[in-house]
Formats: C-alpha cells, sequence, structure tokens
C-alpha cells in the first residue's frame, strides 16, 4: 500500500506541472486548450529522442520546454491571427502535433530502459532510489515552478495575461494588444506541459505516440479537485492546489484501481469525475432557486 | 485636439441589412472642449465613439488627435491617447483583479509591459488619493477584487482609470445610463470635475437630454448618422429640453424621438 501512495504521489507530482499549464489556459486566460494532449506527448518525444541520442537528459528537458513553447504559439496564431476558435486551434495543433510526434520519435514508442536519466543522475547524487528521486525532483520543480508563476503573473506582463482573460475589452483600452497576451499564455501553459511530458517519459522509462489521450481530462480533474478541496482566496494558494490537486487525483485513481475497477474503465471514469465537477456549481445554483420558488410559493399560500 | 473628417461607416454593405451609420460626419474639438452628443438610437453616437477609439474602422474620412493620425492603428495603439468610459459597467474592469490592479493597468496605458513588477509602493499612495476623491471608500478596499463592486463603483473606478495619466480625449460612451438617477448623478459630477480640473477635451455620448445641456460647453445632435445641430457658448447655455424636442423635430420631420430620450 504505501508503495502504491508513493507511486500516486510522484507521478502526481510530474503532472502537476501539466496541471499548472492548464490552469494558465483554462483559468487565467479562459480557453480550454487542447492542444496539450499533443503537447505533452511532444515533451515526452523529444526527450526520449534526445536521451536515446545520447545527450542529457537535462539539455532534453530544456528543448521539450522550448518546443512546447513553439507548439503554444501555433496555437496562439492560429487562434489570434487566423481567428480560428480556441478550441479547433488547439484540436488543430493536437493533430498536427501527432504527426510531428511520430516524426520525432521515428516509430510509436521509445524505449529508455537502462539509460541515463535525469532520475538516474539525480538519484546517483543524493543516493536515492528511483521512487524518491522521481518525488525529490518533482517536488522541487512543481513549487519552483508555483513560485514563479506567483512572481510572473504579477508582473506588469503578467497582470496584462490575467486581465485579457478577464476583460479583453478593457485590456485593449488601456492599449494591451489581447493577440499577443493570449498567445504568450499558450506559450507558457504548453511550454509547461511539455516539459510535464519530458518528466512523465523519463519516470516510465519510455515515450509512447498515445500517452497523451485524455491528458486534457486529467489536467481539469486535477484543476477542479485542487481548487475545490484546497484553494483560498489568493493566487498563491491556487497555484499550489494545482499540485495538491494533480496528487489528489492519483491517489483517488490508485485507490479505485486498488478496490477493483479495471484499469480500462479509467478514462471513462475520469471523464465523469469532471462532468461531476463541472456539473457541481450549476446543481447548487438550480437547488437555490428551487428553494426560492418553494419559499415564495410558502408565502403565497399564507 | 480631436479632429474628425468626413467621416462615413457603413454596417454589413451590400446585404438586406446595410445600415448607413455615419454619414460624412466632421468634427473638430479645440483643447478642453467638453461636447455632449444627443440622438436617437441608431443615429450613429456610439459609432462615431468607436471609430475614434478603433473598434470599428471607418470606411472613409479621417480621424486625428492632437496630429496623430488614427485611422491605420489599431484599437489598442491609439489607446494611450485616448480614455475611455463604456456603457456598461462591467465593459470597463477587470473583475476578478484587484482595485489597485485595475488602476496599475490603466495607469501604464500606452507604455510597454515589462517584467517589473505590476503595483509599485510608489503607485499605491497615489492611487489611494486618488480613490480617495471619488468619495466612494474605496480607498479602503483598494485589495479587493472588482468584482465586489456595485455597477455605479465600478463606473466611478473606470471613470478613474480612463482619466488617469490625463489622456488627448476622454470618450464617455453613455457612461451613466445603466445607473440609478442617483448614482447616474454622482458619476456625472465626477465626470465633469475631472473634465475642468484636468482640462481634459471630451466627447460624451448621452440618452439623457438633461445632462446634456448641464454639461459641457458644445452640443451636437446627431441623426441618420449626420450632425444635424451644433451649438455652443452662451446659444447653449440658454437651451432647454423642450427647445431641443422643437429643434430635432424641425430637422428630422419623419423620426419620431424616442421615450428614453424624452424622459431622461
Amino acid at each position: 500500500m504505501e508503495q502504491v501512495l508513493l507511486g500516486a504521489l510522484s507521478l502526481g507530482l510530474l503532472w502537476s506541472i501539466m496541471t499548472l499549464g492548464v490552469y494558465i489556459t483554462y483559468r487565467v486566460l479562459n480557453v480550454a486548450d487542447l492542444s496539450v494532449e499533443g503537447t505533452i506527448t511532444l515533451g515526452a518525444a523529444v526527450t526520449a529522442q534526445m536521451i536515446y541520442a545520447g545527450h542529457s537528459p537535462f539539455l532534453g528537458m530544456l528543448l521539450s520546454f522550448l518546443t512546447g513553447l513553439l507548439a503554444g504559439l501555433a496555437t496562439g496564431l492560429l487562434h489570434t491571427k487566423l481567428k480560428i476558435p480556441a478550441l479547433l486551434s488547439g484540436i488543430l495543433t493536437m493533430i498536427a502535433l501527432y504527426s510531428i510526434n511520430l516524426r520525432v520519435m521515428g516509430k510509436a514508442n521509445l524505449s529508455l530502459l537502462r539509460l541515463d536519466t535525469a532520475y538516474t543522475k539525480i538519484g546517483g547524487w543524493l543516493g536515492l532510489d528511483k521512487t524518491w528521486s522521481v518525488i525529490v525532483m518533482g517536488a522541487v520543480m512543481s513549487l519552483a515552478l508555483v513560485f514563479i508563476l506567483y512572481w510572473f503573473f504579477g508582473t506588469e506582463l503578467g497582470s496584462a495575461i490575467r486581465a485579457t482573460g478577464n476583460n479583453p475589452n478593457m485590456v485593449r483600452a488601456q492599449g494591451i494588444h489581447t493577440d499577443t497576451t493570449v498567445i504568450m499564455g499558450l506559450m507558457l501553459s504548453n511550454g509547461l506541459v511539455a516539459l510535464s511530458g519530458s518528466l512523465i517519459a523519463q519516470s516510465q522509462n519510455y515515450a509512447d505516440v498515445q500517452m497523451g489521450v485524455g491528458a486534457i481530462v486529467i489536467g481539469l480533474a486535477s484543476l477542479i479537485i485542487g481548487e475545490v478541496i484546497f484553494a483560498r482566496n489568493n493566487f498563491l494558494s491556487r497555484l499550489l492546489s494545482m499540485i495538491l490537486g494533480a496528487v489528489t487525483y492519483r491517489i483517488i485513481i490508485a485507490l479505485v484501481l486498488r478496490l477493483g475497477m479495471p484499469a480500462d474503465d479509467l478514462k471513462l471514469f475520469t471523464a465523469l469525475t469532471v462532468v461531476v465537477a463541472l456539473f457541481l456549481p450549476r446543481l447548487k445554483e438550480m437547488r437555490e432557486t428551487s428553494r426560492h420558488i418553494t419559499k415564495g410559493n410558502q408565502h403565497a399560500d399564507h | 485636439m480631436l479632429i474628425i473628417d468626413h467621416l462615413s461607416k457603413t454596417f454589413n454593405p451590400g446585404t438586406v441589412n446595410e445600415k448607413l451609420a455615419l454619414d460624412d460626419v466632421s468634427l473638430h474639438l479645440a483643447p478642453g472642449d467638453f461636447v455632449t452628443v444627443i440622438g436617437g438610437n441608431g443615429a450613429g453616437k456610439s459609432t462615431l465613439l468607436n471609430c475614434v477609439a478603433g473598434v470599428y474602422r471607418q470606411d472613409r474620412g479621417s480621424i486625428r488627435v492632437n496630429g496623430t493620425v488614427l485611422d491605420r492603428l489599431p484599437e489598442y495603439r491609439r489607446a494611450k491617447h485616448l480614455g475611455r468610459v463604456f456603457q456598461d459597467p462591467l465593459m470597463g474592469t477587470a473583475a476578478d483583479m484587484e482595485i489597485e490592479e485595475n488602476l496599475a493597468l490603466a495607469f501604464r496605458r500606452g507604455k510597454r509591459r515589462t517584467l517589473a513588477w505590476g503595483v509599485t509602493p510608489q503607485e499605491r499612495k497615489r492611487y489611494h488619493e486618488l480613490l480617495k476623491s471619488l468619495g466612494l471608500g474605496l480607498e479602503d478596499r483598494m485589495s479587493q477584487k472588482v468584482r465586489l463592486l456595485s455597477g455605479g463603483q465600478r463606473q466611478a473606478l473606470t471613470l478613474l482609470m480612463a482619466t488617469i495619466g490625463a489622456p488627448k480625449v476622454l470618450l464617455l460612451d453613455e457612461h451613466a445610463a445603466a445607473l440609478d438617477p442617483k448614482t447616474a448623478k454622482k458619476v456625472m459630477e465626477l465626470s465633469d470635475q475631472f473634465i475642468k480640473e484636468m482640462g481634459l477635451t471630451c466627447l460624451m455620448v448621452t440618452h439623457n437630454m438633461r445632462h446634456a445641456i448641464q454639461y459641457g460647453n458644445r452640443l451636437i445632435m446627431m441623426s441618420q448618422g449626420r450632425v444635424i445641430l451644433d451649438v455652443s457658448g452662451e446659444e447653449k447655455q440658454r437651451l432647454t429640453v423642450e427647445g431641443l424636442v422643437r429643434r430635432f423635430s424641425e430637422h428630422s420631420e419623419d423620426e419620431v424621438m424616442n421615450d428614453r430620450m424624452l424622459l431622461g
């Protein structure tokens, strides 16, 4: 059981970086960006190919982040310059990336077994086993990114991006080009998602062209769990809640699998979780309205 | 300060919904002019303001602010010359950001956004003073989200944001129309106060004839995309609501004035 929870913790920490990326698009920019399904695989593929070719895994991670930025740029340009709706722009990038990811890897999957990953290096330096080096690396990176994002979104540029998701009319009236802020947000988001993909590939010792399927739903599930359970009313706490949400999601999954749910049903389970979570606020609203109506009727009876 | 020359704009050209919104409008505002714009629905008042702001691109004509030709500039690049307040109190502010963050966004209008901190402590002091001048108690709520403010408070904040840094031209687009009469009065008084204090050049669209007469040094009336009346100085001071209604019906016999204008 301990091993299961540690596994969930390490996987959750790696996916939390992806969740931070989803937070930037879904909450800050107010767009649902599906390109992340392709970008997470892109990050995995680039790092895997770099390691496979004998380069440093850290160089691979940097390159994954940079290619993620480019993927975000593609979605951003489709959306802002060609005026394609955000959802469709993301889907187009995601589909295009499927071919690109196959090109990067040269085949459908690439094994990293017995090759040096970031974790074997860190494990070697700190004298940790694989599980713990993943946890240490995941925790350090996700926390560092939370603080970097907190700083960035407090700057003039970051404030402009936050305001764009809130009220693009107002932002243009204040002299900010909303195309630029949307593109920057999408780039940053996809960069983080690709970095997350790189870390995930190294921990599972392979990259697979299918590994991004359903990633957006996992990201949203983690985001909502984080917000509902952990977030307070300030930005730093909301960013931190993304890490906690991603870890909690993995623990829930580990537990339901242990309780006997077939692994094949995982994506259905996740999708239903997100549906319920998205419906909850609406349900609350409906119940409040009906309560008001009932109250009104009672008054009328008297 | 604001020179509008032979401006024309047609919406949906070549369709059944074709609508001539501006028909060869020319208007020259001297520095410090406070011009109120009235007219029925669809007269072209808002279109005029939106063409100046760059929301719409005119078909013909030219717009200059303080010598700068705006015609080819996109909306965001015109912003450094313009302060804008909209009819909808929700339009002018970012709801999920703090009051001081909104002011900081406006304070940097026309400047490059860098990686410097979004709100500096010196700015905060200045915003505190500015908010105090509104007399709404907002200076004690600077780190609250704008979402929590009432429509009138949001509109007053938007006005503050629009006038911060004394823009060349202030565009007010029926900015008191969505507020209750008492709040509307307060927002109008604040607008008048800021315009006078800073000597701003202002173009204010309104549905309210009394506001149009009471405020500003010049009044224009629009109908069917044209300026049909342009009075200023002493002549404007002598205007009455009844007089305006009469002038209006003289100029456009087949058009009925809408109730909102008469009752406002």
